[in-house]
């Protein structure tokens, strides 16, 4: 096999936001074709992780590499030569509102080739049939509903036929028929495409489904690494309070705070 | 309660050292701006739709204000010019003050509040709906895609703006003073044209209107791209575009005029 | 909204604001006048300008020929050098009479030239040999004063 098995490779990274600590000394590698779920809790770094795959944060120590490039140190020109083998699914689709369904899904054609009008039309109807959206080519974005928005934003990640794909909160927001949608969509895809999926989501339920393996993060750190019959399997008390959605335990219900009444009787 | 002299110092170096930090963000942003502004000169069309939301949709204000300000100018010069038997200045009068000054500075006022609160806006959702951050992704400048053609339409559309608005101004001026009162038509006309000069009257006032652009326009993508991502962010920023834009207008057009006109004659 | 629709709208939009600036040089400014065509400099010494400023007209007969292009001292002599911007329609003669006048009583200042009887006419560069100094208000009332004391030397005893 000439190609590298790892395609996503995280080395000991660091980032904070300010003051706070976000990701310590984190490390993952994803391999080439897989579904990975990245899991934890809010605020846990999980979309971070996404922001410095594609290169839109940068660690403060650490290294990315992305198909054996090492992203922090990428010049504009090649970060943006590597974007174009990455699709991102944004949490709420962030299509161009200013734009039709078929000149979101056409954007990237139009930017990125010189292709003929024809020639794109037929890509994007592709697309667009791909997700089941062709009759609404015409829509604009205020339009359509939460899911069919998802379906449209997945087309136009697609356009340019990534070779991995990040998902921010795919499933955020939507109803249950939605979810399964999305969920099988990026599973077809993923197969279909040969692309390399990460997913960064709350959903339990749908992820168990779709994913090859489930990392959970916890304290900028990874807590675990399992694929979902091991998490359904878990006694652990962390990972049982996420996929039973326990108010209290690991992860207290409560923010830290004083003494309750010492706090009440302090005035 | 006692002012605390250490607390009052450490808010006064703070307000300083915050607004020297956005005016730091502001110089690189600018300097970021114009490096991509040559990618917009060879996609012209990006320009086009800007130009339409701008300038197009400022018309209609532009030069329905520029007709009033002129009628009301050529009430008010008839008013006083009168007293000095001399009303034939008229013309001269009220084109001066407007190539020179009210031109350029109401239309850039008006444009700010019209035109550039709305492309604050826009960029200021683009920016909270991820939509920019979307372009990055997919490897397409937001820099060089939606905030360039806008700022640079705000340079072209306002110098146009600018001329209408005067053109507008001089004819309500002509309708008030010459058809309604009375004044001669031939010397309306002869006495403006011999005393408003091409280059150090028209041409100044475009420049100005020019620089109005720069700063203007600079100003509403600016507050835009960097809006806080929430509703009460973008209208914070709205707000401040159409604050700062009018402060700015107003100060440039000082400066401008000590430099154009001062020991002129 | 389409495409072509924006580049219409746009299109007039640009073209209005064009005609703007035309109306605003050409019938609110003196662009329409010589000003683009061509022009001969001439140079004139006044022992004084009075208030005659740079751009103020030159007339002949009233009718506005050219233009004041500059005004220096000349540092030998002490006589004021004006150059004047004279539009190449007009042709004056060698002997032509340059006059510093003033427009009504409290008007602008200008200058008039009065053209003689040479068939030899000014060219670029030539200067005009003979001038007339601005009329200036102190001067004029002191000589009056003067010409009045020396006419009627009695009556001031």
């Amino acid at each position: 096999m000439s190609e590298r098995q790892d395609i996503i490779r995280i080395e000991n990274v660091r980032f904070a936001y300010g003051e706070r600590p976000i990701l310590d000394e984190l490390s993952l590698t994803i391999r080439r074709g897989e579904i990975i779920a990245i899991m934890g809790a809010s605020g846990g770094g999980k979309t971070t992780l996404l922001g410095l795959i594609g290169g839109r944060l940068i660690p403060s120590a650490g290294k990315v590499f992305v198909e054996e490039q090492n992203v922090p140190s990428l010049s504009k020109s090649a970060l943006y030569a590597l974007r174009r083998r990455i699709g991102m699914l944004f949490q709420f689709g962030a299509l161009f509102t200013d734009l039709s369904v078929f000149e979101n899904v056409a954007f990237p054609y139009r930017e990125q080739t010189d292709l003929s009008e024809d020639m794109i039309r037929t890509l994007v109807l592709m697309k667009l049939e791909a997700v089941g959206l062709r009759g609404a080519a015409q829509l604009m974005p205020s339009e359509l509903s939460g899911g069919m928005a998802r379906r449209v934003a997945l087309a136009r990640a697609i356009t340019l036929d990534p070779s991995i794909m990040l998902y921010d909160e795919p499933f955020t927001g939507l109803d249950p028929i939605s979810v399964g949608i999305i969920g099988r969509l990026i599973k077809r895809l993923n197969a279909a495409l040969g692309m390399t999926s990460v997913i960064v989501t709350h959903d339990l339920n749908e992820t168990l489904r779709l994913a090859d393996r489930v990392v959970v993060l916890s304290a900028g750190k990874v807590y675990c690494d399992l694929s979902p019959d091991e998490i359904r399997a878990s006694t652990d008390p962390f990972i049982r309070q996420f996929a039973d959605g326990l108010p209290d335990g690991p992860v207290p219900f409560h923010y830290p705070a004083n003494d309750y009444v010492g706090d009440l009787l302090a005035s | 309660m006692k002012a605390d002299p250490i607390a009052l110092l450490t808010s006064l170096g703070h307000a300083v050292t915050s607004r020297l930090d956005r005016l730091g963000l502001a110089t690189r942003f600018a300097i970021a701006v114009f490096s991509v502004l040559g990618v917009v000169f060879v996609r012209f069309g990006l320009i086009i739709r800007e130009l339409y939301f701008s300038g197009v949709r400022s018309l209609s204000i532009v030069i329905v204000s520029g007709l009033f300000v002129g009628m009301v100018l050529a009430v008010q010069g008839y008013e006083v010019l009168q007293r000095y038997g001399s009303t034939e200045a008229l013309g001269v009068i009220v084109a001066l003050s407007l190539v020179r000054e009210l031109g350029p500075v109401v239309t850039a006022l008006l444009f700010a509040g019209r035109a550039s609160s709305a492309v604050t806006a826009e960029i200021g959702l683009m920016r909270a709906t991820d939509q920019l951050a979307a372009m990055d992704m997919m490897a397409v400048d937001p820099l060089a895609r939606v905030i360039a053609p806008r700022f640079l339409a705000a340079i072209f559309s306002l110098p146009l703006l600018a001329a209408l608005f005067s053109a507008a101004g001089i004819v309500g001026a002509w309708i008030i003073g010459v058809k309604l009162i009375g004044i001669d038509d031939g010397a309306f006309w002869s006495q403006m044209q011999a005393s408003v000069d091409v280059r150090i009257d028209i041409v100044n006032g475009v420049l100005k209107s020019v620089v109005f652009g720069v700063a203007v326009g600079l100003i509403s993508v600016f507050e835009g791209y960097f809006a806080v991502p929430t509703a009460e962010g973008v209208s914070t920023a709205t707000t401040r575009t159409v604050v700062t834009s009018s402060l700015a207008v107003l100060l440039l057009d000082l400066v401008l005029t000590v430099m154009m006109f001062r020991g002129l004659n | 909204m389409n495409r072509s629709k924006f580049d219409l709208a746009v299109g007039a939009f640009v073209a209005l604001g064009i005609l703007a600036l035309l109306f605003l040089a050409m019938k609110v400014g003196n662009l329409a006048g010589f000003d683009t065509g061509t022009a001969y400099v001439i140079e004139a010494r006044f022992d004084n300008i009075g208030g005659l400023k740079v751009r103020a007209p030159v007339k002949s007969a009233g009718v506005v020929v050219g233009r004041v292009e500059s005004i220096n001292l000349d540092g030998e002599t002490y006589e004021a050098v004006a150059r004047l911007r004279i539009s190449s329609a007009f042709r004056f003669s060698k002997d032509t009479i340059a006059t510093i006048l003033t427009s009504g009583l409290l008007g602008e200042q200008y200058i008039g030239l009065e053209s003689g009887g040479v068939p030899e006419y000014l060219t670029q560069g030539d200067r005009v040999m003979k001038t007339q100094s601005a009329m200036v208000l102190e001067k004029l009332i002191s000589q009056f004063l003067f010409n009045k004391a020396a006419e009627t030397p009695g009556q001031t005893k």
